[in-house]
Parts: C-alpha cells; sequence; structure tokens
C-alpha cells in the first residue's frame, strides 16, 4: 500500500481529488453555487495533465445529466457534480440514468431549493430526488466526501447494481471548508476500482443495440421491479465494499454509524455535516449524566431499515432531525423511519425536528435544546407534535 | 449513391403511419450514413413507432432518453467515442422531430453547435407535434389548423409564422447547415452525405409530410413534399461556415407554383378564405425574392 497523503483542502476539492483518483473518462458539468469548484478542478486536472479525460461544458444541468447519459451509455466512466435548482433541473434525466442502469456518479453541494432563493445548506435538494433510483450518500466532513466519491464509483458499476451515486457534501459548511483529508495513492484506487466494463454492452456499431426503449404496459413494471432489486441488492454490495475500503484505506464506513447508543435513552438521528455538532453536543450532556446518543445516517438511499431498527429499537426515544421539509408531511427520513418501526412490538417514540434549513446554524445548544423536547416525549408517553421547527428566530416571525 | 445503398439499417415493420414522410427520411439517411453510425432520438413519433420494447426497427446502435436533448446526449455518446478511441470512422447523428428541436430541445441544440461536437443533427420537421395528436408547434405554418391553434370563427388557426430554425443555427457558424425534403431524395442523401464528412457539427433540416397531421392521402406524402418547394413554401439550399448571406439554392423550380396548388391538398389549411390564401401567397413571394427564386406562374 502506498502512503496516503495528508491534504488540507476543501471539500470540493476533497470530491473533485476523490473523482480523479477514480480516472472518470469524461466529466459533463455546468457550473452552480456551491459545487462549482468540482468542475474547476477537473478542468484544471485534464489542463494540467493530471488526469485523462475531456470535460464537456455543457449549457444547463438537464444537459449535464444528458452527456452522462449518452457517454456513460458509450461505456466511458463518467462524473459530474451539481447542487440546488441544478438537481432539480436534471431531475427528469436522473430517474432516466437509473432506469437505463448508468452508474454515473455525482457530487452534490447539498443547498436550499428556491423560492426564496438561497445558496446555503440543506438537503432539500437531493431528498426531492430521492425517487430516481439514485443511490444516496451524505458526509460528514470532506474525508468522507473523498472516501465516499471512490466508494460510489465501485458500488455504482458492480454488477449487481448498475445505478448512479449520489455523493453529497453540505454546502459552504463542506464544499468551502477547508480541512485534514487523507488521500489515497493513485496505485491503490487503481487495485481497489477495476476499470469501469460494462456488462450489458455499450453504443457500439459492432453490437448494435437499442437504448432507451418504449416500454408498454406488459413490459415497464418489471423493468421498475428489476431496477428496484438492484438498488435492494446494493445494500449487501455497500457492505462489502465498505468493509474491503476500510481493510485497504483504514476508515470504516456504514450505512448508519452510532456514538454512545449502547445505553441510550435518546438517540439523535442525523445526516452530514451537522453530525460533528451534535457529537459535541452528545459528548457535553454525557459528561452531565444524560443517556444520550448519535446516529448518523451516510447512507439514505437504499434507506438502510434493517440497520436502523437494531441501532434505534432499545431506545426510549429517537430524535430525527431534519436539513429538509416535505410541506403537508414530515421531514423525508421521519415519514421513512416511522414506516420501519410501524411494524415493529419494540420501538421508540419518534419526534421530527426541522432546523438547519438555507443554512441556520445547528449549534450544540440546538441539539440540547432537542434533546429535552424528546425527554419530555418520553415522560408524556407521547408525540403530541409530530414535527418541531427549531432555532426559529422569533424577531422575524412576528 | 453509396455503397450502402442495398443495406437496410431501418427495417421494415416499424409502427410509423402508413405515408410517414418520417419513416421514408430515416430509411433513406441511414443508407446515406451506413453502419459505422451511432444515433440518438428524441421522445417522439419516431421513438414510439420504432423502438416499442421487445423490438426495434434500428439496425444499428441507438439511445433514446428524453424529448429535448437528442442534441446532448449524442455530445456525450461523441466525447465518450473520442476518450475511448473508438470514434475514427464512426458518425454520430443526432435526429430530433420539429418539436424537440424548434421548442423544447433548442437549448441543447444551440450548446451542441455551438461546443462544435463532430455530430450530424436531423430535424424531421412535420410541423406540429404530432405524437400527442397534432398540436401546434414553432414549427407550424401561418394558417394551419392544429388541435391547438385550431381554426375558427375567431381563429384563422395559426397565427405566428414558421421559425426558420435552419438560418438560427447556420447563425451559430457551423460548418455545414441544410434544408432537405424527403420528395428530393437524391439532395436529400447529397446532404446527408456532405453533413457526415463535415469535421464538426452540421444541420439538416428535413421537411417530412404527416398525413394524420396534414390531413392528406397517404399516397400524397411525396407530391405534397414536392410541392412544398414547387410553390416555394419550402426552399431547399445549404450554406457552409454559417454563411447565410451566401448560402446556394440547390433545388431552383423553374416556375414556381401558386400556393394554392399546395395548401389546397391539405385539410389543415381548408378553411383558408381566398385573401388568407393572398396573404400566405404574398409572404411566399417575398421570401423567394430574398432567396432569388423565379416568380410565380
Amino acid at each position: 500500500m502506498g502512503e496516503q497523503k495528508s491534504m488540507t483542502i476543501k471539500g470540493n476539492m476533497a470530491t473533485a481529488m476523490g473523482a480523479k483518483l477514480c480516472r472518470p473518462n469524461v466529466v459533463p458539468a455546468y457550473p452552480i453555487t456551491p459545487s462549482t469548484l468540482f468542475p474547476e478542478k477537473m478542468s484544471e486536472f485534464i489542463a494540467d495533465g493530471e488526469l485523462d479525460a475531456s470535460m464537456i461544458n455543457v449549457e444547463s444541468e438537464h444537459s449535464a445529466m444528458s452527456a452522462c447519459i449518452g457517454a456513460s451509455a458509450t461505456g466511458a466512466r463518467v462524473v459530474t457534480a451539481s447542487a440546488s435548482q441544478g438537481v432539480a433541473l436534471m431531475h427528469e434525466m436522473l430517474f432516466i440514468a437509473s432506469g437505463m442502469r448508468l452508474p454515473i456518479v455525482m457530487a452534490v453541494g447539498n443547498r436550499a431549493l428556491s423560492a426564496p432563493i438561497n445558496i446555503w445548506c440543506d438537503h432539500q435538494d437531493t431528498i426531492a430526488s430521492r425517487d430516481s433510483g439514485c443511490l444516496q450518500f451524505y458526509a460528514e466532513n470532506n474525508q468522507e466526501g473523498l472516501d465516499l466519491m471512490i466508494n460510489a464509483f465501485r458500488i455504482g458499476e458492480d454488477e449487481r447494481v448498475l445505478l448512479p451515486v449520489i455523493v453529497g457534501i453540505d454546502a459552504f459548511v463542506l464544499t468551502h471548508t477547508i480541512e485534514g483529508v487523507k488521500v489515497p495513492a493513485q496505485e491503490d484506487v487503481d487495485d481497489f476500482l477495476p476499470p469501469y466494463k460494462p456488462k450489458h454492452g455499450t453504443l457500439d456499431h459492432r453490437d448494435p443495440a437499442t437504448f432507451g426503449s418504449f416500454a408498454p404496459p406488459e413490459y415497464y413494471q418489471e423493468f421498475k421491479f428489476e431496477q428496484t432489486k438492484a438498488m435492494e441488492d446494493s445494500r449487501d454490495v455497500i457492505d462489502e465494499i465498505f468493509a474491503d475500503y476500510a481493510n485497504r484505506f483504514g476508515r470504516d464506513y456504514k450505512k448508519v454509524s452510532t456514538y454512545a447508543c449502547e445505553d441510550a435513552d435518546v438517540i439523535l438521528l442525523t445526516m452530514g455535516s451537522m453530525t460533528g455538532t451534535a457529537r459535541e453536543a452528545v459528548k457535553k450532556m454525557r459528561e452531565e449524566g444524560k443517556k444520550v446518543g448519535l446516529a448518523k445516517l451516510t447512507v439514505y438511499r437504499p434507506f438502510p431499515m434493517p440497520e436502523l431498527k437494531d441501532i434505534l429499537s432499545s431506545a426510549k426515544g429517537v430524535a430525527v432531525i431534519e436539513r429538509n421539509i416535505s410541506p403537508g408531511s414530515t421531514g423525508a427520513v421521519y415519514a421513512e423511519l416511522a414506516g420501519t418501526f410501524v411494524n415493529e412490538k419494540k420501538r421508540p417514540l419518534l419526534k421530527n425536528f426541522i432546523t438547519g434549513l438555507g443554512g441556520r446554524d445547528t449549534l450544540v445548544d440546538t441539539f440540547e435544546e432537542i434533546y429535552d423536547k424528546t425527554i419530555e416525549v418520553i415522560e408524556n408517553g407521547e408525540v403530541k407534535v409530530l414535527v418541531e421547527w427549531i432555532a426559529m428566530n422569533e424577531e422575524v416571525m412576528r | 449513391m453509396t455503397q450502402n445503398e442495398d443495406i437496410e439499417l431501418f427495417a421494415s415493420g416499424h409502427r410509423a403511419c402508413a405515408g410517414c414522410g418520417e419513416g421514408t427520411a430515416v430509411r433513406q439517411i441511414l443508407k446515406v450514413a451506413g453502419p459505422n453510425t451511432i444515433a440518438t432520438i428524441c421522445t417522439g413519433c419516431l421513438e414510439v413507432v420504432s423502438t416499442g420494447y421487445p423490438e426495434t426497427a434500428w439496425e444499428i446502435p441507438l439511445i433514446h432518453a428524453a424529448f429535448e436533448n437528442s442534441a446532448s446526449v449524442a455530445s456525450g455518446v461523441e466525447v465518450a467515442l473520442k476518450e475511448l478511441g473508438r470514434k475514427e470512422g464512426v458518425n454520430v447523428l443526432a435526429f430530433g422531430g420539429d418539436g424537440g428541436t424548434f421548442d423544447i430541445g433548442l437549448q441543447a441544440l444551440s450548446g451542441m453547435l455551438e461546443r462544435g461536437h463532430d455530430i450530424t443533427y436531423i430535424c424531421l420537421d412535420n410541423e406540429a407535434y404530432m405524437n400527442t395528436g397534432i398540436q401546434r408547434c414553432s414549427s407550424t405554418p401561418y394558417g394551419a389548423s392544429t388541435t391547438t391553434s385550431p381554426s375558427g370563427k375567431y381563429s384563422i388557426g395559426e397565427s405566428k409564422q414558421k421559425k426558420p430554425i435552419a438560418a438560427i443555427c447556420a447563425a451559430h457558424g457551423i460548418p455545414y447547415t441544410a434544408t432537405a425534403n424527403i420528395a428530393y431524395i437524391n439532395d436529400l442523401k447529397k446532404k446527408v452525405k456532405k453533413a457526415i464528412e463535415t469535421e464538426g457539427p452540421s444541420f439538416l433540416h428535413v421537411f417530412a409530410p404527416c398525413p394524420t397531421g396534414w390531413r392528406h392521402g397517404s399516397d400524397d406524402t411525396i407530391e405534397i413534399g414536392r410541392l412544398a418547394v414547387q410553390t416555394g413554401v419550402f426552399v431547399l439550399w445549404e450554406a457552409v461556415d454559417g454563411d447565410i448571406c451566401n448560402l446556394k439554392v440547390t433545388v431552383m423550380p423553374k416556375k414556381r407554383k401558386p400556393v394554392e396548388e399546395y395548401l389546397k391538398r391539405q385539410k389543415r389549411f381548408a378553411h383558408l378564405t381566398e385573401e388568407d390564401i393572398a396573404k400566405i401567397q404574398q409572404e411566399v413571394d417575398e421570401k423567394c425574392d430574398r432567396y432569388g427564386l423565379p416568380k410565380r406562374e
């Protein structure tokens, strides 16, 4: 094994470094805050001869994903990046990329959706494409951003999966924040990730085939079943490949990671960069004798139901803390977690907290308040208010 | 004309309507392009009639992704072929209907042309959204009755002029732009050959009558196409390097027939009054003067 180089880099640079190590052939991309540094860096790598690939500087995110589809179907390894409105604009093509079973990898700088327009962090952009059939990973820090990109190619390209993978890094909190990152050696990544050899052929005149057929009612449902089965099959593949990565590179990823959960009455469930702050809050509260733990969702699609059941069922209350909201319902994770537990006899009370939207800071205080409110729920034995918004600016609300 | 004349790359048995101009166009275009070709298509008639799973009419590699992005999917294909060392001797054709080209796909098309991909984009124009049931498009000519621009007491039918798509594409400064028509098959095939042989992006605007939408006999397709040229309604030209000031008219009618001969064969124009036809005639006359076509009979 080669030495892992220590670098101090921004999140966008970390995902770009991760992508570069995977030797993509084609990079169709369109700039959007806060992920613009990704296409800039990829362009530089190519300009400096560090990466043998072609950029396609497309005229929109819709065309970015469309060009990804064309290039991937031709047999190229393809990567792109986007955020927010860009992910929304390519929404249509994400379903098609997945339906055509193309293992495209996309780094997303998770950012709020308009209106009002806002460039800061929340998860609404990728949550809104949760049903597209793309795997979704969320990074806590820049190291995770880099590592998850490398894992994304290997998992997406696995013959049992063949689906696109989105790696989310939080806007600004990660995309523009400089952190220490260990960068694996190229030869070790080459060893971990073999060249992309599409299982089902490519657009090649020597073996002509039609891609993207029109499927009538006699066939459509089976296509969707197979696509869904691939997502289900990816569960084991993710575990296997995360374990292989841990063996080689020493960083162990789990679909759901835990901190101080064993004897916890209250477990905070988080996604993305807020996890770091939540961990500090849990440490502090543990010192005060509070029985609180933390679970971090790294893999959102496929939704890790068995893992969440195992980890959370012994708690009395779970606070599901989300940077997204489905107006008229709950946060996305809450609804799915409730579904996970609906048939279980032993289940914690679940309360949903919406916070951190559009870059609102999530502070240690925020998590302490959430803990207190969850304790209240446990003491009352019922969840009176399903969804509670935290860290509201009362001045603005007046 | 080419060594591929006997090869059928667009197989019979597809589900296009009897007399469909688009089917004829694709079959002839692929004879010129040959088997070393990869094509992209838009959602629309062509995709529906030719790719119904588990069958396909395409004997060459084909990809359909969505409605508005044939040009950007083709961009990905072309760059990937180059990057993988497989572009040499391989043609990339991007097909779009008029809806997928004039309207919803114009941005993707403009991007592809501007970036200079080695792609031949072919717009198969039947002058309305035929697959969804004859709705107006920016390709629909003035006076045509469609289901969303119906003629009526207070409506002439389509009230806007057809968008000059080929000129818009040529204005990108691309190496080769041409208009073509299935009724002039040799002219069409020559232009396909030129477009494919041209390094960089080229654009072909192919006039393809639609018996279903234009409401003419299915055995009249070629005749209608010919009348469009003979009346000057659709002018056949080509331009090199986007120089539309020096475009070349490739099929020059000796005498120009009155537009009425073209209009009266199609029920989409059946409601037009003498005054309406006179107005259309005047506009066609002015356009033909600009192209240097002969005066009307």
